[in-house]
């Protein structure tokens, strides 16, 4: 064995000349270890099976409903019965797909941690920064393709399985593009949050716990604590009512927080939540780099 | 060559590494020991940028690792246990390491190769036991051809054989005149591998010499002596010059005096001697007197009159204070 080492570093002055660290091999190494993982290669084929499967099933299930009064008939006088929004039909697998690649952006970190991977990453890449960078845009580029591929067929499937059967949304309608393409925007942010929480709390657990009591428990909540005039000042801009405003079709109608609360908020404009929205899934990114920098790994 | 300048590591109020100041050259094994706890993975990770120091720093050939850009080729290290993720492969681990820093595939086999994991390398790491996965972690501290090895605990779960195979790779990357710095909490492995020795004990630096003076100058004979009238022999040997430990059972454990010049003075006042035998401490031995000294000074409450005078002098020798 030793004999073997002598043989291959001998000249070792020369043998690497060009191995040097630099942000777009960091990024090739992240890619790779999303690739090499057999649990993210698996969670990411289900959250788009989950779209587009749930928007098929949601589609399948209303059209059977409304298909007994609508069958042979015009399509006159049946539209009070639809009152589900076609786009929020095609879109009923992305609250589930938001909880995969949420803990899928928590464990593309915090799995680091709990493996002791951490600190043989960081021994190869001391400035620590540019690992934080590459999973962000690595997350960012495979959920914004494999997203935008999903919600889009499940928008097209879905308005298929119920042409006929009342009514439809088409792309030209007043904003179901942006609504689609709000989703998208909206899974991949809460990818990177979930990478930033994974980051922040170093553990699987915290990380998804954390991600999902502040997406999904917390607005309930202040719902219920807060007074009315201070609940419509705070809740529109907390990350989901934040991502609704750009998710739905029409947000103007406003938005109720979690089944039994009932308090009905007035949602923000697309663009201005969307503003708002970026700035949690930045916000979140830059504390993490922060943290990630100065803390002991 | 990695230099430490009063370094210092404090959590919260305790101090892990205590203003240690410390040169650990190329071409040579430097043999890191201390019990667990001294604060020695501490240090490491300090070296390796991955804890930031309370106060003072470390350079490697001349400059923090923080910044390096050839990070690889200047340091390889194992951390702790093997460090990669359980659901990859051994292969795939490297891989994923050599790309970030442009390091080309065929230096993945080469390094699986040298490190006997050609077998198993498309297994995942999961599988391993904890042998193969320090194998894979000395596999990803040699990727670089470092000119520094930093190799914590790499003994860990390792059989005889291998435990000999790592021995022998230290060996060979001192001789190729790399930095190898290499932890242990057994000073007996460190005393057949190490060309120097640092000890810490309790974060502070306690020994810093080439292993073969520590040899000769700590790891002293001793003459074990028995005698009805233990006290009076006693006062003899002090007044001789020698030093005396008690023991549980009333032998009394001599350094300083040979074994016939013990026996002749006690023939010469006409004291008996039930055993009168010559024995060499081992390294072990010195190492957590040493180092049990560094933890806590609760032995003295157990010496007797003559240990309170004379051991402290012998065994507090080399501690800083």
């Amino acid at each position: 064995m030793s004999a073997s080492v002598a043989a291959t570093t001998h000249d070792r002055v020369a043998r690497f000349p060009d191995a040097k660290v630099s942000q777009w091999r960091v990024i090739g190494a992240e890619w790779l270890k999303l690739r090499t993982l057999r649990s993210t290669v698996i969670t990411l084929a289900a959250a788009c099976v989950v779209v587009v499967g749930f928007a098929a099933m949601a589609a399948g299930v209303v059209s059977g409903d409304i298909t007994p009064e609508t069958n042979g008939a015009g399509p006159a006088g049946q539209m009070p019965l639809m009152t589900v929004d076609p786009t929020s039909i095609a879109m009923a697998g992305t609250s589930l797909a938001m909880l995969i690649l949420g803990s899928l952006g928590v464990l593309f970190m915090s799995g680091e941690h709990s493996s002791g991977m951490i600190r043989t990453t960081m021994s190869a890449v001391p400035q620590r920064l540019p690992v934080l960078w590459a999973k962000a845009l690595v997350l960012v580029v495979v959920s914004a393709v494999l997203m935008t591929a999903s919600v889009f067929a499940a928008f097209f499937l879905s308005q298929a399985i119920l042409e006929g059967n009342g009514p439809t949304a088409a792309l030209s309608d007043p904003g179901v593009t942006r609504a689609l393409w709000g989703n998208v925007a909206y899974l991949v942010g809460v990818t990177l949050m979930g990478l930033a929480l994974g980051s922040l709390l170093r553990s699987s657990a915290g990380g998804i716990a954390t991600l999902f009591a502040g997406l999904l428990v917390v607005p309930g909540l202040l719902g219920l604590v807060l007074p009315d005039s201070w609940g419509n000042a705070i809740m529109p801009y907390l990350p989901d009512a934040a991502g609704q405003s750009f998710t739905l079709v029409d947000p103007s109608a406003g938005s109720g927080f979690g089944p039994g609360f009932g308090a009905s908020v007035d949602l923000l404009t697309p663009g201005t939540g969307a503003l708002v929205f970026v700035v949690w899934v930045v916000g979140l990114i830059a504390l993490a780099a922060t943290l990630l920098h100065r803390r002991d790994v | 060559m990695i230099e430490l300048t009063n370094l210092t590591k404090r959590f919260g109020k305790k101090v892990a590494v205590d203003d240690v100041t410390l040169t650990i050259r190329p071409g040579v094994i430097t043999g890191f020991v201390g019990p667990n706890g001294a604060g020695k993975s501490t240090t490491i990770r300090m070296i390796l940028g991955l804890d930031r120091p309370t106060s003072g720093e470390v350079r490697i050939d001349g400059r923090p690792f923080a910044g390096c850009d050839a990070p690889l080729r200047t340091v390889g290290a194992l951390v702790d246990s093997k460090g990669a993720q359980a659901g990859r492969s051994a292969y795939n681990h490297l891989r994923v390491l050599a790309r970030t820093n442009g390091i080309p595939q065929s230096r993945v086999d080469e390094v699986i190769e040298i490190v006997g994991l050609t077998e198993v390398a498309n297994q995942r790491v999961g599988s391993f036991s904890m042998g193969m996965g320090q194998r894979v972690g000395i596999a990803a501290a040699l990727l670089g051809d470092p000119q520094t090895v930093i190799l914590d605990e790499p003994a860990n779960g390792l059989d005889p054989e291998g435990i000999l195979w790592i021995r022998n790779l230290m060996k060979a990357l001192a001789r190729e005149g790399r930095t190898v710095f290499v932890s242990s909490h057994l000073m007996s492995e460190m005393a057949l591998t190490a060309d120097h020795l640092v000890i810490i004990g309790r974060g502070k630096l306690m020994v810093d010499m080439p292993m073969s003076q520590f040899i000769d100058e700590k790891a002293q004979k001793s003459v074990l002596v028995r005698s009805p009238r233990a006290g009076e022999v006693a006062e003899l040997i002090l007044s001789a010059g020698g030093a005396i430990t008690r023991r549980d059972d009333g032998a009394l454990e001599v350094t300083g005096l040979t074994a016939p010049a013990i026996g002749d003075l006690a023939g010469a006042s006409g004291l008996h001697l039930h055993e009168l035998s010559p024995r060499g401490s081992s390294l072990e031995d010195v190492f957590m007197a040493m180092t049990q000294d560094a933890v806590e000074f609760h032995a003295q409450s157990d010496l007797d009159a003559i240990e309170a005078h004379h051991l402290p002098r012998a065994r507090h020798e080399g501690t800083p204070s």
